[in-house]
C-alpha cells in the first residue's frame, strides 16, 4: 500500500514571498511541527522556522495553520488537516523576517508600553510577601498569569490589523495581572498607559484572543476589567 | 497614545448613551409600530404629541444621546480604519456632534411644536 502523504503549503521568503507545495509522509501523532521540521530536514534545510520546547511551554513555535493562529507544537496533524490539505504561514500582524519566522520585537514593544514589568510597590520589607490565594485580586491575575508570549492571540487580533498601534491583547493581559498583583505598585500610571487611544478602549470585544489562546486564558476579560478600572479611575481623577 | 483620561471618559459617555439609547430605540420603534398598526395617520399622531411634555422630554434625551453616541463611533471607525487622528478629527467629531444635535433639534420642535 502506497504511504499516506500530506500536501503541505508553506510560505516561503518575506512579506513578498509565495507558497511552496511538499509531500510530506503521514505519521501517527504528528504535530504541525514534526511536518515543518520534516520540510527542513529531509527536503529544504533553507526553510526557517522557530521552535524551543516543543511542549507548549516556550511559545516560539506559533505559526498560521489552515489560516488559524496555532502553537504548532501541540497542534496535531489530525485535528486540523484530517483531509491532507495543510497551510501553515507566518504569524498575521508582525513583521515576516524569512518563511515562517516572523519578528517579535513590536509585540513585546507594546508589552513595555503597557508598562508590563513588575514595579514593586515601596513597603514590602524583606520577608515573603503573602498574598492570600482566595483573594479575588490573586484569583483575577491567576486567570491571565500562565500567557507564554506565543502572539496567537496578536495575530488573531482584528483590531491589531485595523490599527496596528493598538497594544493588543497579550500586553493588556500583562498589564491586568499586574495591577491585580498586590505587591506592584505602578497601578495608576499602567491604568495611564493602557487607557490612550491605542489602549484598552480600542477593542471591540470580539473575543478573537480568548478562541484562539492556547493556554485557553481570556485576554478580553482582562482588556474588559481595564475598562472598567480605568474609567473608575478616570471618573475620581486619577489618571 | 496620547490622553488617557479624555480617551476614557468619551468611551465612558459612548457607553452610556449607548445604554439611553437602547431604551430610546425600543420605545421609539415599538410606539411608531403600534401606532401605525392603529391605523393612525402622520397628522393624528402630531395631534396626539404636540405639546406633550414627557414625549418632548423623550425625544430631546434621545436626540441628546445620538449626538454624544454617533459621532464618537464614526471618530472611532475614523481612526481605525485611515489612521486618522489629532486636532482635525476631533473638530470633525464635534462638527457631527453639532450637526446631528441640530437636525433632531428641528426634528424635535417639529414634532412637539
Amino acid at each position: 500500500m502506497a504511504e499516506a502523504m500530506l500536501d503541505v503549503r508553506v510560505w516561503r521568503g518575506a512579506g513578498d514571498g509565495a507558497f511552496r507545495t511538499y509531500a510530506v509522509p503521514r505519521r501517527a501523532n504528528q504535530t504541525v511541527l514534526d511536518v515543518v521540521s520534516w520540510i527542513q530536514r529531509h527536503l529544504d534545510p533553507t526553510l526557517s522556522y522557530r521552535f524551543a520546547c516543543r511542549v507548549g511551554m516556550c511559545g516560539s513555535c506559533a505559526m498560521s495553520v489552515n489560516g488559524v493562529p496555532r502553537w504548532t507544537c501541540r497542534t496535531h496533524i489530525a485535528k486540523v488537516a484530517a483531509e491532507g490539505a495543510l497551510t501553515v504561514a507566518p504569524l498575521r500582524n508582525l513583521p515576516v523576517i524569512k518563511d515562517l519566522a516572523v519578528d517579535m520585537a513590536p509585540f513585546f514593544a507594546k508589552w513595555a508600553r503597557a508598562r508590563g514589568q513588575f514595579d514593586p510597590r515601596s513597603g514590602l520589607g524583606s520577608e515573603f510577601a503573602r498574598v492570600p490565594p482566595a483573594s479575588p485580586e490573586r484569583a483575577a491575575a491567576d486567570a491571565g498569569i500562565e500567557c507564554i508570549g506565543c502572539a496567537v492571540c496578536y495575530s488573531a487580533c482584528d483590531v491589531v490589523a485595523w490599527m496596528p498601534e493598538y497594544l493588543g491583547p497579550a500586553a493588556l493581559n500583562r498589564a491586568w495581572t499586574l495591577i491585580n498583583d498586590t505587591r506592584d505598585g505602578g497601578r495608576k500610571p499602567r491604568l495611564a498607559a493602557v487607557a490612550g487611544d491605542a489602549g484598552c478602549h480600542a477593542c471591540h470585544g470580539q473575543e478573537g484572543c480568548r478562541k484562539h489562546c492556547p493556554k485557553s486564558l481570556d485576554p478580553s476579560g482582562a482588556i474588559a476589567g481595564l475598562k472598567r478600572m480605568s474609567a473608575l479611575a478616570a471618573l475620581k481623577g486619577e489618571i | 497614545m496620547n490622553n488617557p483620561r479624555g480617551e476614557t471618559l468619551l468611551w465612558l459617555a459612548q457607553r452610556a448613551s449607548a445604554a439611553v439609547l437602547a431604551i430610546c430605540v425600543v420605545v421609539h420603534l415599538g410606539t411608531m409600530i403600534h401606532a401605525v398598526r392603529g391605523g393612525l395617520t402622520a397628522a393624528e399622531i402630531l395631534g396626539r404629541v404636540r405639546g406633550q411634555a414627557g414625549w418632548e422630554m423623550f425625544y430631546w434625551v434621545f436626540v441628546v444621546a445620538v449626538a454624544i453616541h454617533a459621532p464618537l463611533g464614526l471618530r472611532t471607525i475614523a481612526r481605525e480604519l485611515s489612521g486618522w487622528r489629532g486636532p482635525t478629527l476631533e473638530a470633525a467629531t464635534a462638527l457631527a456632534a453639532f450637526l446631528l444635535a441640530l437636525f433632531g433639534s428641528r426634528a424635535v420642535t417639529g414634532l412637539v411644536g
